[in-house]
């Protein structure tokens, strides 16, 4: 308790000499379990609130994808192979889960390399693999791709829906209805893109970012840093998780990344499309793009009215706000996205949250 | 879903290594490493990748914090 005291305390020094609310957003699913799960917001002084943004690549994959990739599933001979968080978020009207149930060959993989593994086993099916996630898993598909070119495997498809965190942050700025005066940037993102593709926030925006880690003692951290940039009128990018990222990221990653991915417009579920904010087979590559390979022409249905999934989003209202929140909606019977993945901002309101 | 978690290199063969992640054996790529990696070091895994070497200390005490989530985690029944 002493240490919560002084923590406060610490916190309520910054604000008292900003003299204003601040609203700053945690953008990565992972701060965003860390944050409940370790009661950092009841340490928050007055004045000081923490919103969850867009950071859960689960949450933000559209319902045409989903319903596209169960039409892949259903052609003669295909494997649709995913990671295991994306069994049951819900599409039009199945989700990959039910999908399976009904008789789909639908497959969860710890790494995209199994998907690889499998098709080379299985060379007289095609096995699709479904690409979810931010810069910190697209590298690892795009070397698996490279693989299967260098070692000449045909039978190995690739559905992106891979998306970029800063064009999204620029959408968020650029969206009047989103007040947010600083962010806590995603770790394991940053690990891979380092500083620079976050700049034109200060640059542009004049909003501070930080970097930070993910234990409860560098989040706090790397809020007091947010808030003493924003006393002193200050807005630049920092790195609190210094032990782990770069200034300049993982350029080896990067490269692979760039070699075998173009950037092309993306859908964000509940927010809409973001220009060039998602990624895609580059012409080179595009022998792997399930998206030009097979059938994907489907009827999705609009999101389910009711659900407010694309204003807990983008931070414009709480999860408990949701007249389905806790009601018609649980983790065990997702309506929307942010209900299913356990990073989620609803899932992780309604396991911890005090409402 | 970003989650990278550290692990000890137990050996290299070429661009795959064998890796101790949480007392659970892996083989991990390590083509998207920045640098070369050899036996002992430590590296985050995220998905089969290695994706960056870290210190020790700093790997021990992630891995401290993520025992810690997984007690809690299995705690409240998950
Ligand atoms: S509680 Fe359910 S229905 Fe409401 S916003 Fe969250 S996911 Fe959507």
């Amino acid at each position: 308790m002493k240490k919560a005291d002084a923590i406060r305390g610490y916190l309520e020094r910054i604000m008292q000499k900003i003299g204003r609310p601040v609203r700053l957003m945690e953008v990565c699913g992972t701060h965003t379990v860390s944050i409940f799960r370790h009661g950092i917001r009841s340490l928050l002084p007055e004045g000081l609130e923490l919103l969850s943004g867009p950071g859960c690549p689960v949450c933000v994959t559209s319902i045409e994808d989903i319903d596209r990739a169960i039409k892949i599933s259903e052609q003669s001979g295909a494997i649709l192979t995913t990671f295991g968080d994306m069994m049951r978020v819900p599409g039009s009207y199945r989700s990959f889960y039910e999908a399976r149930a009904e008789g789909a060959d639908i497959r969860f993989v710890y790494s995209p390399s199994d998907a690889l593994r499998l098709a080379k086993k299985t060379p007289e099916r095609k096995v699709v693999f479904f690409g979810a996630g931010f810069e910190t898993t697209s590298p690892l598909v795009a070397s698996v791709i490279k693989v299967a070119l260098e070692e000449g495997i045909k039978n190995f498809y690739v559905y992106s829906v891979h998306k970029l965190v800063p064009p999204a942050l620029r959408a968020l700025l650029q969206d009047k209805e989103v007040r947010v005066d600083g962010f806590i940037l995603p770790g394991h993102v940053s690990t891979i893109i380092g500083i620079r593709p976050y700049e034109f926030l200060a640059s542009e925006f004049n909003r501070p970012g930080v970097i930070t880690g993910f234990s409860p003692d560098e989040i706090i951290e790397g809020v007091g840093m947010l808030l003493r940039q924003i006393a002193s009128g200050r807005a630049e990018i920092e790195i609190q998780y210094k032990k782990v990222v770069r200034p300049e990221g993982n350029p080896q990653a990067l490269k692979i990344l760039y070699e075998v991915f173009s950037e092309a417009d993306s859908y964000w579920r509940g927010i809409g499309n973001i220009p060039l904010s998602g990624l895609e087979p580059s012409e080179r590559y595009s022998f792997v793009d399930a998206k030009r390979v097979f059938d994907i022409s489907v009827q999705s249905k609009p999101e389910p009215k009711a659900c407010s999934c694309g204003e807990v989003l983008r931070g414009v209202k709480k999860p408990t706000d949701c007249p389905l929140f806790g009601k018609a909606c649980t983790p065990e019977r997702p309506v929307g996205a942010c209900m299913v993945s356990t990073e989620g901002s609803c899932s992780a309101y309604y396991r911890y949250g005090r409402y | 879903m970003c989650l990278a978690i550290p692990s000890k290199i137990i050996n290299v063969n070429g661009y795959n290594a064998l890796v101790d992640v949480m007392g659970a054996r892996r083989e991990v790529s390590l083509m998207l490493l920045p640098e070369e990696a050899k036996e002992g070091d430590y590296v985050l895994v995220h998905a089969g990748f290695a994706i960056q070497k870290v210190d020790e200390e700093t790997a021990q005490d992630s891995l401290n914090l993520l025992r810690e989530i997984a007690e809690k985690l299995e705690a409240e029944g998950y």
